[in-house]
């Protein structure tokens, strides 16, 4: 470096000009062995914790899963279950004994679960409107509900085919004789509650049609009432889900055993759908979800092999 | 003025034997022009005939813009929707307006919009920039003839055909003129036609006798002729015309053509007629459409974007089957979808329309497949590159004031990828300015000064020596050799310290015979022939600056002119030509007073490039006929008599020490004639002058060459054809970087081959294979002579066992016209690959081009070339990257160039620091951008398999809108701008390095297929882990499920986690900037997700408060997003740690050593691993010295071996 270089270089020592002679400081870490072995250890000490503590969660929590499709159906009928779940005539009550293995501290929730439903098909998601959901008949540009929108010329609150096919079977539970007290109240998100679907918005004309699709929806409660519709309009993921039902705010022993009175009215015989009633208790981390932890064990697990192995390879080629 | 008048008097043509033979009138009829290809005619003088049809030619003004103003918007588009992907592009946003795509139409419309335009402003911007270089030509000022003898200035647009133009001295002509008179009476000009040939010598150019008259400006009062001539065309070297004139028809030839873009040199001025002007000039016939060029990486990932559209195609056709069959068979039975109320998309009627209508859909939906902010990015990253290029104050030239430009920012990535330098070499490699360095006068060699090459092959040794004796401390065994190598490096490094002579054409320093001192020499007679043989033999004139009371001269090649300049300063001072004589001014004579002494110059033979020689007969004062001839060594050599041999074998030492040294030499020699010798060859000479026929010229030089003997040797000159500042250390740098590079120039040979050993690209102990031609011989005998010599120099290059064995190939102009024909260029091709060096000698521009061609063709690796002259625009525009050399005058190189340096030497910096630095940056950037594009896109696939193929999107609108634009787009630019594997010093430390560009390593399928392998599996792992996780049971204490916006976002927010740190994986080189960009990308997702979840719910929908309500709370969201990004760069991870340590790459070895501080601590493990990673050079100093140093150590074996055998043997 020359001299007028160096009076240059202190004149402009200014982060601009490092900038543009691309000499800004910089850290240039460098994956030497030792950093290698070290990241990989911390990796394999935070995950396998992790993973132990999770499935740990996992494990205290208890469920009691019950397919209730087939056996929901009498005898006589079930060679045809589509007419059978469509024929308004037949009484659709049915019940079932839920025998509880293991004590489960309240409160426990009641989700539904459906298999084989495509909630995430996209003619079905798109098929709502959140302004009417808000507004009400105020709002008039509904037309992304179709095609269940009008029906007598006269708006559909709430329109689309999501809050159309609400499923509408329901259960009470029954222990020792004496009903458990269900909370159905809290089962969809605040702000759903609050800011989604209106305070002054009731439902209207809603399955008037030829085509009855799931529930109906008592005209005198709110939409913003209306939990299970809230419950349900957010739609799924996947085509297997559950659904919050409510929660049994009652402890059950083990051995205990729960009758349950259902409405069995909800179509999922047409598309071969399963529908099972699930009885669970939550963790802090939630639901039973043993594969979370099952990962995070493998996850840790491979990392502390690859650091040993890579201590191994070092130690043997060593440069 | 008034000096012009006085010059004007002087007849320099009788100067001249050769160069200005005229055929007269009489000799030879007006050509007969008649038929195709000679229709024009040009009313001189009366440009009013001009305005019409048919004689309305094109105006003067030019235009190299590829738009205008009307054509801008259609042309612009076109080229942009001429990419395959932007015309995908443009598809989905014309389907995003219909109801069959997934997205909105906003979101595929504004990046489109976004991308289209920039590309376009920057077309724009720099179309306009050429637009305005044109103007500047446009614009230049001529005086032309209005009226009644009137001259008046005009814009150079503004001349038409038939306008008489005055020109004065060093200005350019504006259009091909026909030159009529100029200030010397006899009508002769002298031209630089450097921007048309590069050729550096003076071209004389004479006017018909009938015009000599028109040499005022009111001579032109009256004046009218007709010119009838070919049509214009690309030949340089051709014209056939008639000029008629006083209702005579004279014949014009090339002679009185002074082409456009060429300059008048020492003429006051030239009067003349243009006859093609604007875009019909020769020039600019010559000039062809600058190609738009596209980089290799450019290309490659166009291969790669079919790939990813395959892949794009295959998963929408799977997708569009699976939503037919879907339709078809189960959505009857969907009740909630309400299949009775369908329209035709949905319909499970027509389940091929339907699958059809969606393979449209899905083409849009996995878009995401395609980067279209690719190409955004890469545009910005390669804008702010540039921008870095033009910044960098070390490739500033503080004389001229020019930065280093990226003319295209296209290219950056090319330069890191360069296999093969072609390089002009006047004006660039050299200044073209002489400096009389040192002669040899009666076998003792005078001047102390080292040339530049010596100095810097000094250099370089000690510094090798310094690493040798690190390297070897322990041995002493070697102690003699080491003293070997010391004292030479005393010899040639002893005058470091020298002080440049301020004096312009000279540095020769030495006191035996500076200031006089000559007189006490035992030679002294020699001497002074010697000086005054530089003094007499030449052509140039002298002019006497005003202010300084000194004279400069008006010499036609620099050599000359450095000749001269040195005879002044060693007191021989040439002051005065007239018709006859030259006046010679001496200021050290025996009597010790100045004397002014007259030479008649009786005859001169001037030089040719054939001739190689130039010889004068004078009579000096006291009657005594003197011939006095300088010329190249084996011409001068050749003709010595028996006496005159006395200092042949030392000069012959020093001539061949001056040519290592990188010297131009000239051998002088004298002959003494006796009167009557003298006048019995005049008498032959004259009537070989006035004779008539084909072989005047012959004839003329068969009497030449026989006074041309028997001389007496006196001694030899060394000029050094000043290289530019750092031409031998670049060229050095470039070639440890594995470059090659190839010489081409329009020079002579000689002159050619002394800067290959200038440059170090030859050196002693080079084979050296000379390819030439005799082109008396007919076509045929010709190929075969040279197609042979091809065969036999490949034969000796396998045969060669020694591993160092370096050949150099040097072939001229000629025979490269033949070496280039379809049935010989591959095997040129071949042994000039094979060569570690390559000069091309005598080319013209187009056989330049020819060459890159060839080389770009045939050996299918990058090639840049580099130039400064109108001449080398052909070869930059047919090189891969085009390089100019800016700060000279004519600007054709560098508008034609892509990158614009000032100096030669900046090259070493572009491309071993800025190309090595912008070819890893966009590799890794483009394959990072695959990766994050593939990782992203496919989840969208695998969630469609979900969805019964229905073409929902697992995330919302927004995200997918942000991916691009903003979470994931700011991290990979820095990661375009910003990144360096090594700092810019070791970059310049480790030439070898570079190769990791030329080689590919970063860019090959191998690691592009990695690349989208890791793409996959990340994309596999954030998907299934995601659902597995969230799909049926409750995420929160709460009992919540997760329902399609909180698993959309949870995977969402891996995504961004995982392609964020695997970027960060990427780089090696952090500045605060690249931390802001990769966690701020992260926490702006954050934030984006706060905001967009206070929004009212009607824009945000189910996103509404997602983040505080739903997903922050839920310890399973953090864990899952932690478990999923380490698992996502877990094996990446694996993969560079393993290869870093087992299998590591240059870089990795440097940034080892770096980090450990090693280059500090352990001086001798840098300097080893520095001299490793110069193995292989062939060219360069460094070979050089290595070669010496072989040589020495060879020498110092056979010293041992015979003192072994010499010495007694000791019983032990």
């Amino acid at each position: 470096m020359t001299d007028t270089d160096r009076v240059r270089h202190r004149d402009t020592k200014t982060a601009f000009y490092l900038f543009t002679q691309q000499k800004l400081p910089a850290c240039k870490p460098v994956l030497t062995p030792a950093w290698v072995i070290t990241i990989f250890l911390f990796t394999g000490f935070i995950f396998i914790p992790l993973g132990l503590v999770t499935l740990r969660a996992s494990r205290s929590v208890i469920e009691i899963v019950e397919r209730y499709d087939t056996e929901c159906v009498p005898e006589p009928f079930r060679i045809d279950k589509v007419s059978y779940i469509q024929d308004d005539s037949i009484p659709k009550n049915c019940s079932l004994f839920l025998k509880v293995h293991k004590y489960m501290k309240a409160p426990i929730y009641i989700y539904y679960q459906l298999d084989n439903y495509y909630q995430n098909h996209r003619r079905y998601v798109k098929s709502r409107s959140d302004q009417q959901l808000l507004n009400g008949q105020k709002y008039q540009a509904t037309s992304s509900c179709q095609p269940v929108e009008f029906n007598n010329a006269r708006p559909i609150v709430p329109c689309g085919l999501i809050a159309w096919s609400l499923f509408n079977d329901t259960f009470t539970f029954i222990r020792e004789r004496a009903e458990l007290k269900v909370n159905r109240k809290n089962i969809a998100w605040k702000s759903d509650r609050d800011h989604k679907f209106g305070k002054n918005v009731y439902p209207s004309n809603f399955q008037n049609g030829t085509l009855i699709g799931g529930g109906k929806l008592n005209p005198r409660i709110p939409l913003s009432d209306q939990e299970d519709l809230i419950v349900w309009m957010r739609t799924s993921a996947l085509p297997s889900f559950r659904k919050l039902y409510g929660r049994i705010e009652e402890d059950l022993d083990a051995d205990d055993v729960v009758l349950v009175q259902l409405m069995n009215n909800y179509n999922t015989y047409s598309f071969g759908g399963k529908k099972k009633l699930v009885l669970s208790t939550s963790s802090w981390l939630g639901g039973k979800n043993d594969f979370f932890g099952l990962a995070c064990v493998f996850v840790g697990s491979s990392s502390l092999i690859l650091a040993i192995v890579f201590m191994l390879l070092h130690l043997k080629f060593q440069r | 003025m008034a000096r012009g008048r006085i010059r004007a008097r002087l007849r320099r043509s009788h100067l001249y034997t050769f160069s200005c033979l005229r055929p007269s009138a009489a000799e030879e009829g007006p050509h007969s022009i008649e038929g195709p290809g000679y229709s024009r005619i040009v009313h001189c003088n009366q440009p009013l005939m001009h305005n019409k049809k048919p004689f309305k030619y094109r105006s003067n003004y030019i235009s190299t813009t590829k738009y205008n103003f009307v054509t801008f918007l259609p042309k612009a588009l076109y080229e942009q929707f001429h990419r395959v992907a932007n015309l995908y592009f443009l598809g989905t946003a014309i389907i995003s307006v219909t109801p069959l795509s997934p997205f909105s139409a906003v979101s595929m419309i504004a990046p489109l919009a976004f991308v289209v335009g920039l590309s376009m402003a920057k077309e724009a911007l720099e179309d306009w920039r050429r637009f305005m270089q044109d103007m500047k030509v446009n614009t230049r000022k001529v005086k032309v003839h209005k009226e009644d003898g009137i001259f008046g200035n005009k814009t150079w647009q503004k001349v038409q055909v038939g306008d008489v133009v005055k020109v004065e001295k060093d200005q350019f002509f504006p259009a091909d003129l026909l030159l009529l008179s100029s200030s010397y009476e006899d009508g002769i000009c002298y031209v630089e036609t450097m921007n048309l040939d590069g050729e550096t010598n003076l071209k004389v150019k004479r006017a018909l006798e009938v015009t000599l008259s028109l040499d005022e400006d009111e001579a032109f009062k009256n004046f009218t002729g007709t010119i009838t001539c070919e049509d214009p065309n690309p030949s340089l070297y051709t014209f056939v015309g008639n000029f008629e004139y006083d209702r005579q028809v004279y014949a014009l030839d090339p002679s009185q053509i002074l082409l456009r873009d060429s300059k008048l040199r020492n003429t006051t001025f030239v009067y003349g007629i243009a006859i093609f002007a604007g875009h019909d000039s020769k020039v600019m016939q010559n000039a062809t459409k600058s190609p738009s060029k596209r980089s290799r990486i450019e290309r490659k990932m166009d291969y790669i974007i079919y790939v990813l559209f395959s892949l794009l195609l295959m998963i929408s056709l799977i997708s569009s089957i699976g939503f037919a069959v879907k339709t078809k068979f189960y959505m009857p039975d969907w009740w909630y979808l309400q299949p009775q109320h369908t329209d035709d998309y949905y319909n499970p009627e027509k389940p091929v329309l339907s699958g059809v209508s969606h393979l449209v859909t899905a083409l849009v939906l996995y878009g995401y497949l395609i980067p279209i902010s690719l190409y955004v990015s890469i545009e910005v990253v390669k804008v702010l590159q540039a921008s870095f290029i033009n910044q960098d104050i070390q490739m500033y030239d503080e004389e001229t004031g020019n930065p280093a430009q990226a003319r295209t920012s296209n290219l950056n990535e090319e330069l890191g990828q360069v296999d093969t330098i072609l390089s002009d070499k006047t004006g660039t490699l050299t200044c073209n300015q002489m400096d009389f360095l040192k002669c040899s006068i009666a076998g003792t060699a005078y001047g102390v000064c080292s040339s530049e090459v010596e100095l810097a092959a000094a250099q370089q040794m000690a510094i090798d020596l310094e690493d040798q004796d690190a390297e070897r401390s322990t041995g002493s065994r070697q102690k003699g050799k080491q003293q070997e190598i010391e004292l030479e490096t005393v010899v040639t490094s002893r005058d470091e310290k020298d002080h440049k002579s301020p004096i312009k054409g000279f540095s020769f320093e030495d006191s035996r015979i500076m200031k006089g001192n000559w007189l006490r020499e035992p030679n002294a007679d020699v001497i002074m022939l010697f000086f005054r043989i530089l003094a007499i033999c030449h052509t140039a004139i002298p002019e006497l600056n005003e202010e300084t009371g000194s004279y400069t001269y008006e010499a036609e090649s620099p050599d000359e002119g450095a000749f001269l300049v040195a005879a002044r300063e060693f007191g021989f001072e040439f002051f005065k030509r007239t018709q006859s004589g030259v006046f010679v001014r001496e200021r050290y004579s025996v009597a010790g007073q100045p004397i002014d002494r007259e030479f008649k110059i009786l005859n001169m033979l001037e030089f040719t490039s054939k001739r190689k020689r130039m010889t004068v007969i004078v009579r000096d004062e006291d009657g005594q006929i003197l011939l006095l001839c300088k010329g190249a060594d084996s011409i001068i050599f050749d003709r010595l008599s028996k006496n005159g041999r006395l200092y042949e074998e030392d000069t012959n030492k020093h001539l061949n020490e001056y040519g290592e040294a990188g010297l131009r030499t000239l051998a002088l020699a004298y002959r003494k004639l006796e009167e009557s010798e003298y006048s019995a060859w005049n008498n032959e000479f004259q009537k070989a002058k006035t004779s008539i026929g084909a072989d005047r010229e012959t004839l003329l030089e068969n009497v030449a060459e026989m006074m041309e003997r028997d001389l007496i040797l006196i001694g030899a000159t060394a000029v050094e054809d000043k290289l530019q500042k750092g031409v031998p250390q670049c060229i050095d740098k470039l070639a440890q970087a594995g470059l090659k590079i190839w010489v081409l120039t329009g020079d002579k040979m000689e002159t050619a081959i002394n800067i290959g050993y200038a440059c170090s690209l030859l050196r002693q102990g080079m084979k050296q294979i000379c390819i030439t031609a005799n082109s008396s011989d007919a076509k045929e005998v010709v190929k075969e002579n040279i197609l042979m010599q091809i065969t036999n120099a490949s034969q000796m290059i396998k045969l060669e066992n020694d591993p160092h064995a370096a050949f150099a190939l040097i072939i001229d102009g000629k025979t490269l016209a033949y070496a280039l024909e379809d049935d010989m260029k591959q095997q040129f091709l071949g042994l000039a690959v094979d060569c570690a060096s390559v000069i091309c000698c005598r080319v013209s521009p187009k056989q330049k081009a020819l060459v890159t061609r060839l080389v770009k063709e045939g050996t299918g690796k990058t090639t840049l070339a580099i130039g400064d002259g109108a001449n080398d625009v052909g070869m930059i525009q047919e090189a891969d990257i085009g390089v100019g050399i800016s700060g000279v005058e004519g600007m054709q190189a560098v508008m034609a160039s892509d990158f614009s340096v000032a100096q030669f030497r900046f090259l070493e910096r572009l491309l071993v620091v800025h190309g090595h630095w912008c070819y890893k940056r966009i590799a890794q950037m483009v394959c990072y951008f695959f990766y994050k594009n593939i990782a992203f896109g496919l989840t969208l696939f695998y969630f469609e398999a979900f969805t019964g193929f229905s073409g929902q999107s697992v995330y919302d609108d927004w995200y997918m809108l942000l991916f691009n634009v903003v979470l994931t787009s700011l991290p990979v630019i820095s990661l375009g701008v910003f990144e360096q594997d090594v700092s810019s010093e070791v970059c310049l430390q480790f030439p070898a390095l570079y190769q990791q560009g030329p080689r590919n390593l970063f860019f090959d399928w191998y690691r592009i297929l990695g690349w989208m392998g890791n793409g996959l599996y990340s994309s596999l792992i954030i998907f299934f882990l995601n659902i597995i996780i969230f799909y049926d049971q409750a995420f929160r204490s709460g009992g919540q499920t997760a329902d399609m916006a909180a698993l959309g976002t949870t995977m969402f927010t891996c995504i961004i986690w995982a392609l964020n740190c695997q970027i960060a994986l990427t780089m090696s080189h952090f500045t605060w900037i690249q931390h802001l960009f990769i966690w701020g990308s992260i926490g702006t997702w954050y934030l984006f997700l706060f905001v967009y979840g206070m929004l009212s719910p009607t824009i945000s929908g189910n996103a509404y408060q997602i983040l505080v309500e739903a997903l922050a709370p839920a310890p399973i969201y953090w864990s899952a997003t932690l478990l999923v990004t380490v698992a996502c760069n877990l094996p990446y991870m694996a993969h560079i740690c393993f290869q870093r340590c087992f299998h590591p790459m240059d870089h990795h070895i440097i940034q080892e050593i770096k980090y450990y501080k090693k280059d500090v601590e352990d001086q001798r493990m840098w300097s080893r691993e520095r001299s490793k990673a110069r193995q292989k050079t062939k060219i360069g100093f460094t070979a050089r010295v290595d070669a010496k140093i072989r040589q020495l150590r060879g020498k110092l074996q056979r010293k041992h071996t015979s003192l072994e055998m010499h010495s007694p043997v000791t019983p032990s």
